[in-house]
């Protein structure tokens, strides 16, 4: 059933011009981005004189993608989920799914799935854009994977935050803003909490745990942040739905 | 098994400190199409809310075949079908890819898909529409769609929430039709207010006021409720204890035209006796006329009295 609802959304995202608008300019930004690491790889490493200064193909442009994609996420995110929930509110549409023989738990795992589904598109995408490298370098496919990892757990999380609020109103765009402003804060304000390594910001924050993942290092306790963000998310939107049954 | 596929016990649900429905029971047999009607506000849509399970009752059981809704709300949901008041299509879909999907969600086997599709169109008239987007249907055939969600799985009982709203005469026409046509194999539950429509398509009739039951009964126990009357001109009228002496009259009253309102005992017409009487004492008789008083007058005496 989780599958079916994800299909649901699936065929929602791609019925609407918004779905192919968005993938296709996310695909675009992020295939610019590729091209413009390799092009300044050469002019970059030439000017690093000492050894220590140079890295390799894989990691001076698989630093500009994956950096650059996790921040056009923050801004793709909200816009794809917004209206997975409150639209349905606004159009009185939930009715369907609640009468038909599926859980709420059900529900949203669904959406949830449908929505990462659509982003792994994306995930998928730059590995194969920078898998090209090989053609001619020697390439790192361990630090891909482990971005890739890293990049598609982060996505998960934004999704799953981007339901809960999509779930709260039956404005897509208050879900949107809302969401966009959590997420940029949780991103961003890491940053400036830097200087103290154990700010309990720091802990709560993407950026620190998504790092690890850019270096190419898994570190369980990254993993496992990201999940218990997802869960603890997609429980809150269900228990929301839930409400919704029991307070009418 | 018995015949009863839903089973309503003392429903009751509060939104706050407001009671919407309060204390509800009811039956619902198979094949039986169950009109429920009641004034706007009346706590309609509330309750089918909560036989859908879309909305938890604050007390009171469900049972769907047997099977609590809370308890087993999946296995419950299967044997429904839903058309809520506000039509809950995904409008970017073809009429095939919403039904489709409708199909998947309850449950019909893969395989059987397709056909199951193909059949519902059929039967809502929607064959030649297979392919619009939902959004660009008229309203008549957006309900048809709303329609053909609810029975794509062939459920035991189907539900919908003021099907006729909206549509121009011939569309609400089509639309009985099918519903009679779903009543013969389903049990249904439609609500509405209109008044002609239960006469036309229900087997058994409930009136809800103010949350709480105030009559149920059959359609032809309904009908008889209708009394029927004769309305009478005199000129020279005599006292209205006078008129009432006459054989067969049960009660008499003047209405707002002058004119007397005979009530009488069944089966027992005395327009007869009223003219010979009336040509003997010179009342004055320039109209007689028969009538029957409508299902309306009854439920606006319904209301009123519980008031």
């Amino acid at each position: 059933m989780i599958i079916n609802v994800a299909r649901k959304e699936l065929k929602s995202f791609f019925a609407s011009p918004m779905g192919w608008i968005i993938l296709s300019v996310l695909m675009g930004a992020l295939g610019f981005l590729y091209l413009e690491g390799v092009n300044n790889y050469f002019a970059v490493m030439s000017g690093a004189i000492r050894p220590a200064e140079r890295v390799g193909v894989t990691i001076h442009v698989g630093e500009i993608v994956y950096r650059d994609a996790s921040f056009l996420m923050l801004i793709a995110v909200p816009m794809l989920s917004m209206r997975l929930i409150s639209e349905e509110r606004r159009g009185q549409t939930l009715p369907f799914l609640i009468s038909a023989p599926i859980s709420l738990t059900e529900i949203v795992l669904g959406k949830f799935l449908g929505l990462v589904i659509y982003l792994g598109i994306l995930v998928f995408y730059i590995f194969v854009m920078l898998s090209t490298l090989n053609f001619w370098a020697d390439i790192d496919f361990g630090y891909l994977i482990g971005n890739s990892l890293g990049l598609f757990l982060l996505i998960a999380s934004f999704s799953a935050l981007g339901i809960y609020f999509s779930s709260l109103t039956n404005q897509p765009i208050i879900a949107a803003i809302l969401c966009f402003i959590t997420l940029f804060a949780l991103m961003k304000l890491g940053q400036y909490f830097a200087s103290d390594p154990n700010h309990w910001f720091g802990y709560i924050s993407f950026t620190n745990h998504f790092q690890s993942f850019s270096r190419g290092v898994l570190d369980s306790s990254d993993i496992i942040y990201f999940i218990l963000f997802i869960v603890t998310f997609l429980t809150l939107t269900i228990r929301r739905l839930d409400s919704d049954r029991l307070r009418g | 098994m018995s015949d009863v596929t839903l089973k309503a016990i003392n429903l009751s649900r509060l939104f706050g400190e407001n009671q919407v429905v309060a204390d509800v029971s009811f039956n619902l047999k198979r094949g039986e199409v169950l009109g429920f009607l009641g004034p706007n506000g009346a706590g309609k849509s509330t309750t089918m809310r909560m036989l859908t399970g879309n909305l938890a009752p604050s007390a009171g059981e469900i049972k769907i075949c047997g099977i609590d809704i809370i308890e087993d709300p999946k296995k419950a949901k299967a044997l429904l079908g839903y058309l809520p008041e506000i039509r809950p299509l995904y409008k970017e879909f073809t009429v095939d890819e919403f039904l489709t999907i409708a199909a998947r969600f309850h449950k019909v086997p893969s395989s059987k898909i397709k056909k199951s599709v193909e059949i519902v169109k059929d039967r809502c008239g929607l064959a030649d529409m297979s392919k619009r987007l939902i959004e660009n249907l008229s309203n008549g055939f957006q309900q048809r769609v709303g329609i053909a969600q609810a029975i794509i799985h062939n459920p035991e009982i189907v539900i919908l929430d003021e099907p006729t709203v909206g549509l121009d005469p011939n569309q609400i026409r089509a639309i009985r039709k099918l519903i009679k046509e779903i009543g013969s194999k389903y049990s249904v539950i439609i609500s509405t207010h209109i008044l002609s429509e239960v006469e036309m398509i229900c087997d058994r009739v409930q009136f809800i006021k103010q949350g709480k039951l105030v009559y149920q009964g059959t359609i032809k126990e309904l009908k008889e409720q209708r009394s029927e009357k004769l309305l009478v001109g005199l000129s020279k009228a005599p006292t209205l204890a006078q008129l009432k002496k006459i054989k067969g009259v049960d009660k008499v009253e003047k209405d707002e035209n002058g004119m007397f309102v005979f009530q009488f005992k069944e089966k027992y017409l005395p327009a007869e006796e009223i003219v010979d009487l009336s040509a003997k004492e010179g009342w004055g008789l320039y109209h007689i006329t028969r009538f029957t008083t409508s299902l309306e007058e009854f439920f606006v005496e319904l209301t009123k009295s519980n008031n």
